[in-house]
């Protein structure tokens, strides 16, 4: 008998010790503390990261590396003919995580999903305000009070959503990071604990990671999830380690302090590339830096003069100066890694003399316009500023005289919607979910004059195309609808395109199977490190 | 003494008045509106901005927001941060503890390295030792702290591997923080590894911060030291045949000491300044780096309350200071 608890004693020994050798540990080097771990309030692409991209799952999730939608929680998904009722059948068996808070008695169930959405929808649930301040600024940003009329269960395994009006994007909405799936026995533990502050600083999700701790601006510490639907990641252990400062992070990663990186300093770019121990992903962002004609104003409610415009501006020798190296010539609003992108648009032509040419056939001399430069640095344009003064110069070389105007962020950007506003305007996206939707419509369509179509452009034929591309849910349907879309757009010209930025992902050789985003999101799940 | 404390407390509280008014008036000075700063690009619903500004209290006239927020400080709420949704006072003195681990230390280098500089210079006077020792503490003094800081981490954590490049504490140690002093809290967990850790996570930041308060302290150590050296009491006990090491110790640097702990007492605020840039630089989990981020993310509460709190931290240890000289010198008193 003893020698039986003896032998048993050591071979627990051996394993836990083999268990510590062999321990997978990933560091990686952060950007910016999260607010907390609610992915549902909060904004911010490190918010998500070291919640929804870590410790919940969705209904559907971005395949790795693009934006096309997969099963998530939801094994799968049926659209009634007239596009407005989606019925979810969910995975059965999905564990939530056990941590030293909280022990799931159930598995994932309607009631989770449901759960889910009404917390930011419905105002007499108890979550609704469960932090001070609280606001849902996506749930409201994708419009969803407007779309949603109800999610009904049908069965424990079974959810019904019900649309307002045929919405095909909707899917990929629930792709995105505010709606993910929280745990409603969880909530309810929390609400009858009277510290709701727990369910936004103690996560519990089925995602890939359990949390573990968290030292406020300084470390976050993951562990696999054992249980995880899609099988236990590779890691075995994930630590953020929140360094705000970018050469920082470079000189981290170099010490082999961390083992991955966000956002390099572009002035890093070429040490870190030199590096022999690592390696620099590289892949273009999720954005748009564009031009807002007034489209409404003389002379620029002249399509020939808006293409004069962008004729007579050198776009490459501009990238060239303000992105440097980092961007890419955009030809169309949305970028090249999204679905239905149009290859076969041509790039913008620089063509001073063209340029002149136009402008004489719209028979307009003596321009003289607003062009409009934002106070901020943005991923999509690092330095609107010195753009404005490179078309500036541009311009005047075909007779047109422009002013730079600049003022506050917000008020820039209150000023810049005013469908009364002349000049042309630099601005820029960053998408949500990978849906060609969240570029087209959210910036050009009629409705967003006002809000966020800068150019106040209304275009009966393109307003069509990408109205009918939203009630139709086949992929194939919505492609050709939206190939057309960015076709009007080309002859039309409301905005020049300027750039899409890249985005870089510097890393030690170690780390094995990263893909880059598209989104722009840092996901851990399909990441090995080599022994 | 007490009298003399009472005086030195009246006329403290004009001073939190006129902060009050500052950190008050800092949100409001500012171009833009606060709440469309604070939404992201798909804006906001004008809905949900008259809620937000009702919520926030800016449809109030601009006196009565100001009492509001007076009041409230009073019964000891300091709002609630609008990024983390946390109340600002519980955010701040979770972190306050790394502030003060490294103001310590820098203080703690500054003063053993400045204090004997200052003295060595005032004994060698017009040696070019001297003239290295002030040209090093004007080039200290000069220095922009992040560029030191990063020179630092480049030479030091890059290119010879001698010290971490940043954080608090090797990623490794994961133990329960009682009181946030890491180096308490690691011997307190029993991990003596862990406590070394620790001080070579502190070396560099320390040192960036202490950098302009060993300057100054050294300038002043030397002229309060020269200063001294030529009074006649130091001539007589010198003409008594003292030993130079008596006539330096004895009588002479413990009367310019006087001056230098003023120095001292007032470097403190000047410590709270550098550590905004040292603990950013070093990811140095601090009050600090706190209120960048929180100017970075658009939280202006926690902006408002940061600064009321720092400057009333700022002013209790330059009472204390001013307590202690009073006792230190008590002539003090009695003007």
């Amino acid at each position: 008998m003893k020698l039986t608890r003896t032998l048993l004693t050591a071979t627990a020994l051996v394993a836990v010790m083999a268990s510590g050798a062999y321990a997978k540990q990933l560091v990686y080097c952060s950007e910016a503390s999260p607010a907390h771990f609610d992915p549902g309030p909060t904004t911010g692409g490190n918010d998500f990261d070291a919640s929804s991209r870590t410790v919940y799952s969705r209904l559907v999730e971005f395949e790795h590396g693009g934006t096309a939608v997969k099963p998530g929680l939801a094994e799968s998904w049926e659209v009634s003919e007239d596009g407005l009722t989606y019925t979810f059948k969910l995975r059965p068996g999905v564990k939530f995580q056990t941590t030293d808070y909280f022990t799931p008695t159930r598995d994932l169930n309607a009631d989770d999903v449901i759960f889910s959405f009404e917390r930011q929808w419905k105002e007499d649930n108890p979550f609704y305000t469960y932090l001070e301040g609280l606001s849902w600024d996506y749930f409201q940003g994708m419009d969803m009070p407007k779309f949603l009329a109800s999610i009904e269960k049908v069965d424990d395994l079974t959810v019904k959503m019900t649309l307002t009006e045929p919405n095909a994007p909707m899917i990929a909405n629930l792709g995105m990071d505010f709606a993910s799936i929280v745990s409603k026995e969880y909530a309810d533990q929390v609400l009858a604990s009277g510290n709701l502050a727990d369910f936004a600083n103690k996560p519990v999700g089925t995602g890939p990671f359990t949390f573990v701790d968290y030292q406020t601006d300084a470390v976050i510490r993951y562990k696999a999830f054992p249980d995880y639907y899609a099988g236990k990641v590779a890691i075995d252990d994930l630590i953020f380690a929140i360094t705000t400062d970018p050469a920082v992070r470079a000189q981290k990663l170099k010490a082999g302090e961390c083992d991955i990186m966000s956002y390099p300093a572009p002035a890093d770019l070429a040490d870190l590339q030199a590096d022999p121990n690592l390696t620099v992903m590289e892949q273009e962002g999720l954005n748009i830096g564009y031009l807002s004609y007034n489209t409404t104003i003389a002379p620029m409610d002249n399509v020939k003069v808006r293409k004069a415009l962008t004729m007579a501006i050198n776009k490459p020798a501009i990238i060239e100066a303000v992105y440097q190296g980092a961007g890419q010539d955009a030809k169309n609003l949305i970028p090249p890694t999204m679905w239905s992108y149009n290859d076969a648009i041509p790039a913008d032509t620089y063509d001073p003399e063209g340029a002149k040419k136009l402008l004489e056939e719209a028979g307009v001399s003596n321009i003289t316009l607003d062009l409009w430069a934002m106070p901020v640095s943005r991923p999509y344009n690092p330095n609107a500023q010195r753009v404005a003064e490179l078309i500036q110069a541009d311009w005047a070389a075909i007779g047109v005289t422009a002013n730079i105007v600049t003022d506050e962020w917000t008020t820039y950007r209150e000023r810049g919607k005013q469908p009364d506003r002349p000049g042309a305007f630099q601005i820029g996206w960053t998408g949500d979910n990978g849906d060609p939707d969240n570029f087209f419509a959210t910036l050009f369509s009629c409705s967003a004059i006002g809000v966020s179509n800068y150019s106040s452009w209304c275009n009966e034929d393109f307003e069509k195309a990408i109205q009918d591309a939203k009630k139709v849910s086949d992929p194939a349907e919505r492609t050709a609808l939206y190939t057309k879309a960015q076709e009007i757009f080309k002859a039309e010209e409301p905005a020049m395109t300027l750039a899409h930025s890249k985005v870089f992902m510097p890393m030690n050789k170690k780390v094995i199977g990263y893909t880059m985003d598209p989104l722009g999101i840092h996901r851990f799940d399909n990441v090995d490190v080599a022994e | 003494m007490l009298r003399f404390i009472l005086h030195k407390l009246a006329l403290i509280v004009p001073t939190i008045i006129g902060i009050t008014i500052a950190s008050f008036a800092f949100i409001r000075l500012l171009p833009g509106d606060p709440i469309l700063a604070m939404a992201g690009q798909h804006g906001i619903k004008p809905e949900r901005y008259e809620v937000l500004r009702v919520q926030y209290g800016f449809d109030l006239p601009i006196w009565e927001q100001y009492f509001r927020y007076v009041g409230n400080i009073l019964q000891g709420d300091f709002g609630v941060s609008l990024s983390t949704k946390r109340p600002v006072l519980t955010e701040f003195f979770t972190l306050f503890p790394a502030t003060v681990e490294l103001a310590l230390f820098a203080m703690l280098i500054a003063v053993l390295l400045g204090i004997p500089a200052g003295i060595f210079s005032a004994i060698k006077r017009g040696s070019w030792l001297d003239q290295i020792i002030m040209g090093v503490a004007l080039t200290g003094y000069s220095m922009p702290i992040f560029w030191w800081g990063l020179l630092l981490i480049i030479f030091f954590s890059g290119y010879l591997g001698w010290t971490p490049v940043s954080g608090r504490i090797a990623l490794q140690f994961f133990f329960d923080r009682v009181t946030g002093f890491m180096l308490i809290d690691s011997l307190l967990a029993g991990k003596p590894d862990a406590f070394v850790s620790a001080i070579r996570h502190l070396i560099l930041p320390s040192i960036v911060l202490g950098t302009i308060p060993l300057a100054v302290i050294a300038r002043q150590t030397r002229s309060a030291m020269l200063e001294v050296l030529g009074e006649d009491y130091v001539r007589t006990a010198k003409a008594k045949g003292l030993s130079p090491n008596r006539v330096i110790g004895l009588h002479a640097f413990r009367n310019a000491l006087i001056p230098v702990v003023t120095t001292i007492g007032l470097q403190i605020g000047l410590l709270m300044a550098g550590a905004i840039l040292t603990e950013t630089i070093f990811s140095w989990p601090g009050i600090g780096k706190w209120m960048i981020d929180s100017i970075s993310k658009r939280d202006y509460v926690s902006v408002q309350s940061g600064l009321l709190l720092i400057a009333l931290i700022v002013m209790a240890v330059n009472l204390i200071v001013d307590v202690l000289y009073a006792v230190i010198n008590p002539r003090v008193r009695v003007q």
